[in-house]
């Protein structure tokens, strides 16, 4: 392949990727209600967004929800992965398989087995947020697990034994040399979890309560409506989101060339 | 000695119970509703019915035909583009593929829509090309899930055996079909697998284009807001076995580190 030939299809291909997303940035600082149509400059969609309550609390409720749900999983899937690494050969593989289980299930069928369970069998009300952040926990853990268990798998696990053999209580050594061995998967696994919150539909629509929205039921529900206001706010959210994910990434490639020295 | 492996082990307790708890038993009460009528009598009524119906039927080769698509179509983008980031001319390989994975992280529905405005000011009206607007949004929604697997896959090829391959006389479209297509395809299997499943019951993306509800996943939501709990076990039931079914089938290509590599 020539290289003028691997610009165009480099080029090609980024450009479908990235071109609906920043047609919609340049337009979200207008004060034009659709696309192709020519207005002035305005910031009123970024007004709109933090000033109209049904938004902020929308976004709020969000971020707190995937904050906690990747905490949660976090929690879970690290402990999970080291209490697996060092079981049975058995344990360790049944723990591995229903680990599976979500990361290869579709989401709708997650969601719904889910809802199932907690409202028609445990009869747990959805306004109790329970069976919400449970779904999304389940649905997130298994990838922390993911992430942890290569780093445990690249440890050095005489340092643990040493720990102990100097004096160190098990808990004290998990703490002091276990965990800051694994400690960039148990970030990764954390920011795979949030984003795995942020971007999930089928989980929250089936076991959410009626009056809470994350952003994709919401942005689900607002292209049915014809609330240009709000559709035009959220081209704004877009704008944010897609500079917080751009910042993010050329943040973690320069703490990765850091330690790459 | 002993107290100490277990205090370690015993870390596992409650992920293993909450896997239990909420990955595990729900599948079970999915079946157990899939196999009972709204009595709570054992009955295979359910499944006759799905496949006698003509709707139903006709919805899941409708699925079928759009995640078919969709994957084909994200393997012919993706697999350029991964292989041009992987061995192409390029010096900064991880900044490229960065570029290319970055929209995984902005919430999907906000892409579709971003999209949808756009189609919907070159077509005037999206009901024109129902079907190409859906395979495009999601085309367009997993084409980041394809890029990674198959990228991951390439930069582990050795550069040695390529280079082996045209000093014993390959020219360049040979070693492409005998040395770096055959072990790519690890990578296009991991790749298949996180495109194949999510389009076929991605309901959302029609939804949010022209509010059709055509696809398998839709049928479970139609299913759950009539509180039909046994007829939405019905089709969780037969995704189940399509799912299984793919899984059987990668894992005899892909090592179990596939799939994790895509995520991160």
């Amino acid at each position: 392949m020539n290289k003028f030939f691997q610009h165009i299809c480099i080029w090609f291909v980024l450009i479908f990727l990235y071109a609906p997303i920043m047609i919609l940035m340049v337009y979200s600082f207008t004060d034009s209600t659709m696309i192709g149509t020519i207005k002035n400059f305005s910031l009123q969609n970024y007004v709109t967004l933090f000033t109209t309550p049904e938004l902020v609390s929308m976004i709020v409720g969000t971020f707190t929800l995937a904050i906690g749900v990747a905490l949660l999983s976090t929690f879970l899937g690290t402990t999970g992965a080291i209490g697996a690494f060092y079981s049975k050969k058995r344990t360790r593989g049944a723990i591995e398989m229903a680990n599976q289980i979500p990361v290869v299930n579709a989401d709708v069928v997650t969601g719904f087995s889910i809802c199932i369970l907690m409202i028609i069998f445990f009869k747990v009300r959805k306004e109790t947020f329970i069976p919400l952040v449970i779904g999304q926990t389940a649905l997130c853990t298994p990838f922390v697990y993911l992430s942890v268990l290569p780093r445990l798998k690249q440890m050095d696990h005489s340092l643990y034994e040493a720990a102990l053999d100097l004096g160190c209580t098990t808990s004290m050594a998990l703490r002091k040399v276990v965990v800051p061995q694994i400690v960039p998967g148990i970030i990764s696994g954390f920011m795979t979890a949030i984003t795995l919150s942020l971007d999930d539909y089928f989980i929250t629509t089936y076991t959410k309560p009626a009056t809470f929205d994350t952003i994709s039921t919401y942005v689900v529900n607002a292209t049915r409506g014809s609330q240009t206001e709000i559709k035009t706010a959220l081209w704004a959210l877009s704008t944010l989101i897609f500079v917080l994910a751009a910042l993010y990434v050329v943040a973690q490639n320069f703490t990765k060339k850091k330690e790459a020295k | 000695m002993k107290n100490r492996t277990l205090s370690r082990k015993q870390l596992a307790i409650p992920y293993a119970i909450f896997l239990l708890l909420f990955v595990v038993l729900p599948l079970l009460v999915v079946i157990y509703y899939g196999f009972t009528d709204k009595a709570g009598n054992v009955s295979f009524d359910n499944f006759i019915n799905f496949f006698k119906n003509g709707k139903t039927i006709g919805t899941l080769v409708y699925s079928l035909a759009i995640a078919l698509l969709t994957t084909i179509f994200s393997l012919l983008l993706a697999y350029p583009v991964a292989l041009i980031i992987a061995k192409g001319a390029y010096s900064q390989k991880a900044k490229i593929l960065m570029i290319f994975v970055l929209p995984m992280w902005i919430n999907f529905t906000l892409r579709i829509t971003a999209l949808k405005e756009i189609l919907t000011l070159i077509e005037g009206n999206l009901a024109h090309y129902q079907f190409f607007n859906t395979i495009l949004c999601m085309v367009y929604d997993f084409l980041p899930f394809m890029i990674m697997p198959i990228y991951n896959s390439l930069t582990k090829l050795d550069n040695g055996l390529i280079e082996a391959a045209s000093d014993l006389g390959a020219n360049k479209f040979q070693v492409f079909v005998k040395v770096i297509l055959p072990l790519s395809v690890p990578g296009i299997v991991s790749g298949v697998t996180m495109v194949f499943l999510p389009s076929m019951t991605n309901y959302v993306v029609l939804d949010m284009i022209y509010n059709s509800t055509y696809i398998m996943g839709s049928l479970i939501g139609s299913y759950f807001s009539a509180y039909d709990w046994n007829n939405g076990s019905v089709i969780s039931i037969i995704l189940l076995m399509i799912i299984l079914g793919i899984t059987m089938i990668s894992n005899k290509y892909t090592d179990s580190e596939g799939k994790t590599e895509a995520v991160r």
